[in-house]
């Protein structure tokens, strides 16, 4: 089934957008990642974790996370050109599945 | 301090802001000129919809009680947005490419456009919303009546009731007035967008506000706020894991389902770049919202005496120290926020309830009754109008039912959970084609009935609308159906047991009916189409074969939904596409799907599709069509965009040679008959002068026969002349030899001279005319007695022809973009379709000589005409008798070198 992918090698542009569009994808995963990690806090003292640097790591992550998607998103619209409307296909190499 | 009146009319003047905002986008965006309405900035505050009521005071309060756990709900959207190029950037192609109109009309047209699912969800919907429609009555209400308490002029509390009423009401006819001004075509609605993006900045503004205050105001810094919150109750983070991962579930699936979101994000979408803009925006957004929250339930906790409500310390701790002006604008955000939340809901909802609920059952009811639907646009729009009252009444008697006192967290919580039992089958819809809509009929009615018994119910509290004792000893005493604690799950926090079980068994029944069920082939089809959707346009073969439907009933029946003007301006774009002129394409399946998706825009997928199987007469697809869809499907995947374009530019061409084909052998039939024509039509007359100048020879005539004979003699001659004025005239407009006097004139003028010399054609017949006279005054750069002329040709036709009895003639004159347009449109049987292509030849009468008076060159005058005034002139299919259309411009396309003459 690999055949009906595409061809095997791609020039080194596409191949840069392609592991762009990679990390598009995971870039929420890692961030899912540090959001859940405070439930791991909870160390075997029985102490909870504090509010105060719950709150400031939470929105450290927040905000590195929107800051990764800006840059993602900047550099994923600079290679697709003009994106808009129904025309064929904004964003190639990409088979959606 | 702030008095109830100064409030009332703060209220009023702001809302009639709005309505200024919105009336103008409006404007702006039917002269085209959308300009940065259009830019992903308004896209991203458009989506600020997110943040309601609930945000704006229940935030405060949520983090009063629980900490940091109120992040949860902004956590959830963030992830979603952050990864837009999961699921996203997917359903906005498909909601833009399916025209969509809401997500009710996503999982019905993606499950076989069926709409007992388009149905359910709405019915979902509407049940998750109501809840959340109260809540913000409920927050406007309890903000109102805040300012109440505490004043030293002591006005009355206000009637909290009265008060949900009067917003509720109020709401109501905003949105009415500018949700359901007109039906679009692709249900987008500039102005409410433009509205609701100003409400978030609002709503940003104030809260941001009021934290800075209170950061640097009250506690004098972020280090003071650190310090204090260490020293406050909610020092220590009580996590409790389940519900932190729960919760930032629910509320990532919340924002994909719930319809005021699928609104903004999807229907109101206007280009698919702005997505990537709102990934890092949105995310941004909700953070500014959630920045302050935590050090303004800090810090109202230690300030704001022991028993305040914390929902609304965003109110209460300016008002504590006395900052009138800043309380009144936090007041102001928070009713931006239950505003634009309301407004986008019911919009939403009513469209759902519309095009699901009130068309099919109006379709339903004149089954058999085929033909011309007539006007369907005015009961869509009372439908919608109706719905939107019906959802916020709804709302308000919730509202009153639940007596307004749970807090605002736990009722935003009920409808999230509610919603996202439509997450399974949409998820499922987009990524995997074996998803049917058997699977997702079970799964939507599990999960909803999971979620209404075990949370829903149970949310008016104990004896409210479940008896005390069914909570807690479960129906008839079995204890594994608690609603609280299903299948022994006890112990288990409420919010959580709910997601737990309506999800899981919701999905369950999902999978479970998808992997047993054979979808049908329209399913099959709207399978592929959506999981494949980047694979290009033509990933959906089309599946339709030639039905024979009339392409003037299909006008006919679009003209109901769109409207006259759209209706023909996308036909005749799709006989352009064909290769054809005029306004008649020919009924080919390509065309037929384009027409269903462009209904669909309108009505939903499931009523298009309907309507338009009604009316094609399509034909039950076989298995050996699907065998061949699916190798087609194949082949058109590997077969390059080239490929396809050229084939499609072939098919163009062959349909344009073969009607050429046709007029040409059409034509020289004709051509044939020209010189016999010719010779006939001068020799009739001729005859008749000769046979009389014999006659008047004979010496023994009575004088008064002799005059007659005269007569006779001359109004031969008289048409003679006429006929051999036209052919010169017609020559020398073929020949584009013509001298234009152009001048300015009134089109209305023009119309009255046409119709005063017109009146002499059969003037026994008394004429009824129907016109706009203030419409036609109209400015016009061009040679109006040419214009006069044509419009003469065409009244007096009308007069010749028209069979009705009584005879009507209707006027309509326009101006659109830089053309007018005049229809003359009669009520008689119109010209028959075959006949249409050949009425502006030469010498083609539709009946005998004798009763057209006339050589048959008329219309091919007007034609010609019309022409080198820059213009045309057409027939119009489709309007109930025989229509034409003259179309020129407000002033001649370039200075004609003979204007000056």
């Amino acid at each position: 089934m690999a055949a009906s992918h595409g061809p095997l090698f791609v020039a080194r542009r596409a191949y840069r957008r392609r592991r762009l569009t990679d990390a598009a994808r995971l870039w929420p995963i890692l961030g899912l990642f540090l959001f859940v990690m405070p439930v791991l806090w909870q160390g075997d003292d029985g102490q909870l974790p504090q509010t105060a640097f719950g709150g400031l790591y939470l929105f450290a992550v927040w905000a590195g996370l929107i800051l990764g998607a800006f840059v993602l998103a900047r550099r994923l619209g600079r290679g697709s050109g003009q994106s808009s409307t129904m025309t064929a296909r904004p964003w190639p190499e990409d088979r959606g599945e | 301090m702030i008095s109830f009146n100064l409030l009332v009319a703060v209220c009023l003047a702001y809302v009639g802001f709005l309505f200024l905002i919105a009336f103008w986008a409006e404007r702006r965006a039917d002269q085209g000129r959308g300009g940065w309405l259009h830019s992903p900035a308004v896209y991203t505050l458009s989506l600020s919809i997110y943040c309601t009521a609930w945000t704006f005071y229940g935030a405060v309060g949520y983090a009063a009680r629980s900490g940091l756990e109120f992040v949860t709900i902004y956590l959830g959207p963030t992830l979603v947005f952050v990864g837009w190029w999961w699921i996203l950037r997917k359903l906005v192609r498909v909601g833009r490419r399916e025209r969509v109109t809401s997500i009710a009309d996503l999982i019905s047209a993606r499950f076989g456009k069926s709409n007992l699912l388009g149905v359910m969800v709405t019915v979902i919907s509407v049940a998750a919303s109501t809840p959340y429609i109260a809540l913000q009555l409920q927050s406007v209400t309890l903000s109102f009546s805040v300012f109440a308490t505490g004043t030293p002029q002591g006005w009355a509390l206000p009637d909290q009731r009265a008060t949900a009423f009067w917003v509720a009401a109020g709401l109501t006819l905003f949105t009415i007035l500018f949700g359901t001004r007109n039906l679009d075509a692709d249900e987008r609605h500039h102005g409410v967008v433009t509205a609701i993006a100003f409400e978030a900045v609002m709503k940003l503004v104030a809260l941001l506000s009021v934290g800075v205050f209170v950061v640097w105001g009250v506690a004098g810094g972020p280090s003071e706020v650190l310090a204090h919150i260490e020293a406050s109750q909610l020092a220590d983070w009580p996590m409790q894991p389940g519900r932190w991962v729960g919760l930032i579930f629910v509320s990532a699936a919340a924002i994909l389902t719930l319809p005021r979101m699928f609104q903004v994000m999807v229907v109101e979408n206007v280009d698919e770049a702005h997505l990537a803009t709102a990934s890092w925006a949105f995310p941004l957004y909700l953070m500014a919202m959630s920045l302050f929250v935590v050090p303004i339930a800090v810090i109202g906790l230690e300030v704001l005496p022991k028993g305040s409500n914390p929902d609304l310390f965003v109110l209460t701790l300016p008002l504590a120290y006395d900052r009138g002006g800043l309380a009144l604008l936090a007041f102001l955000g928070g009713f931006s926020s239950a505003t634009s939340m309301v407004i986008v809901a019911a919009i939403a909802l009513a469209t759902m309830v519309s095009n699901h609920i009130v068309v099919p059952l109006w379709l339903a009811s004149r089954r058999g009754r085929a033909g011309d639907a007539g006007d369907v646009r005015g009961l869509v729009l009372l439908a919608r109008r109706l719905s939107i009252a019906a959802i916020l009444a709804l709302g308000y008697f919730y509202y009153r039912l639940s007596g307004g006192s749970s807090a605002l967290a736990a009722i935003g919580l009920i409808a999230f959970v509610g919603v996202a039992q439509v997450l399974p089958a949409m998820i499922g819809g987009l990524f995997w084609r074996g998803a049917s809509s058997v699977g997702v009929g079970m799964g939507l009615l599990t999960g909803f009935s999971v979620w209404l018994y075990s949370f829903f119910l149970p949310s008016f509290g104990a004896g409210g609308l479940l008896s005390a004792t069914l909570i807690a000893e479960g129906p008839w005493g079995i204890g594994w159906l608690r609603p609280q604690a299903l299948f022994g799950l006890s112990g288990m926090d409420p919010l959580l047991h709910a997601i737990f079980w309506s999800l899981s068994l919701n999905i369950l029944a999902f999978v479970t009916g998808s992997l047993l069920s054979i979808p049908g082939p329209v399913e099959r089809i709207q399978a592929l189409a959506f999981v494949r959707v980047f694979d290009g346009d033509a990933a959906a073969p089309s599946w339709t074969r030639d039905s024979g439907a009339e392409a003037e009933e299909l006008l006919t029946l679009t003209q109901g939904f769109l409207g006259n003007d759209e209706a023909l301006v996308f036909f005749r774009t799709e006989a352009g596409r064909q290769g054809k002129a005029g306004f008649l394409p020919d009924a080919t399946p390509d065309f037929i799907e384009r027409l269903e998706r462009r209904l669909a825009g309108a009505v939903g997928a499931a009523t298009a599709h309907a309507m338009i199987a009604q009316h094609a007469g399509r034909a039950v697809i076989s298995a050996e069509d699907l065998l061949a869809v699916a190798s087609d499907a194949q082949q058109i995947m590997e077969s390059s965009a080239e490929l396809r374009q050229k084939s499609e530019e072939l098919t163009r061409t062959a349909r344009a040679l073969s009607e050429a084909n046709e007029k040409l052998t059409a034509l020289s039939v004709q051509k044939d008959a020209f010189l016999s024509q010719i010779s006939h039509e001068l020799r009739t007359p001729m005859t008749s002068i000769r046979a009389f100048s014999e006659i008047l020879a004979e010496p023994d005539l009575a004088p008064e026969d002799r005059v007659r004979f005269t007569g006779v003699i001359k109004d031969e001659a008289v048409r003679l002349t006429r006929l051999l004025d036209d052919l010169l005239d017609l020559s020398v407009l073929e020949n584009r030899k013509a001298q234009l006097t152009i001048r300015a004139a009134n089109l209305h003028d023009l119309i009255n001279r046409a119709l005063a010399a017109a009146s002499n054609t059969r003037p026994e017949r008394a004429f009824i005319f129907d016109r706009d006279q203030g419409a036609e005054f109209l400015p016009v750069i061009t040679d109006a007695d040419r214009l006069v002329q044509v419009f003469i040709n065409l009244v007096s036709n009308a007069r010749k022809y028209c069979d009705a009895d009584p005879p009507k003639l209707k006027i309509v004159a326009r101006r659109k973009a830089g053309r007018i347009t005049v229809d003359f449109i009669d009520n008689g049987a119109g010209i028959p379709k075959e006949a249409r292509g050949l009425i502006f030849e030469k010498f083609v009468r539709m009946t005998d000589t004798a009763r057209a008076g006339g050589a048959g060159l008329g219309l091919a005058i007007c034609r010609e005409i019309m022409a080198s005034l820059g213009g045309s002139v057409a027939y119009l299919p489709g309007q109930g008798g025989a229509a034409f259309r003259v179309t020129l411009p407000v002033r001649p396309l370039s200075v004609a070198p003979d204007s000056g003459s």
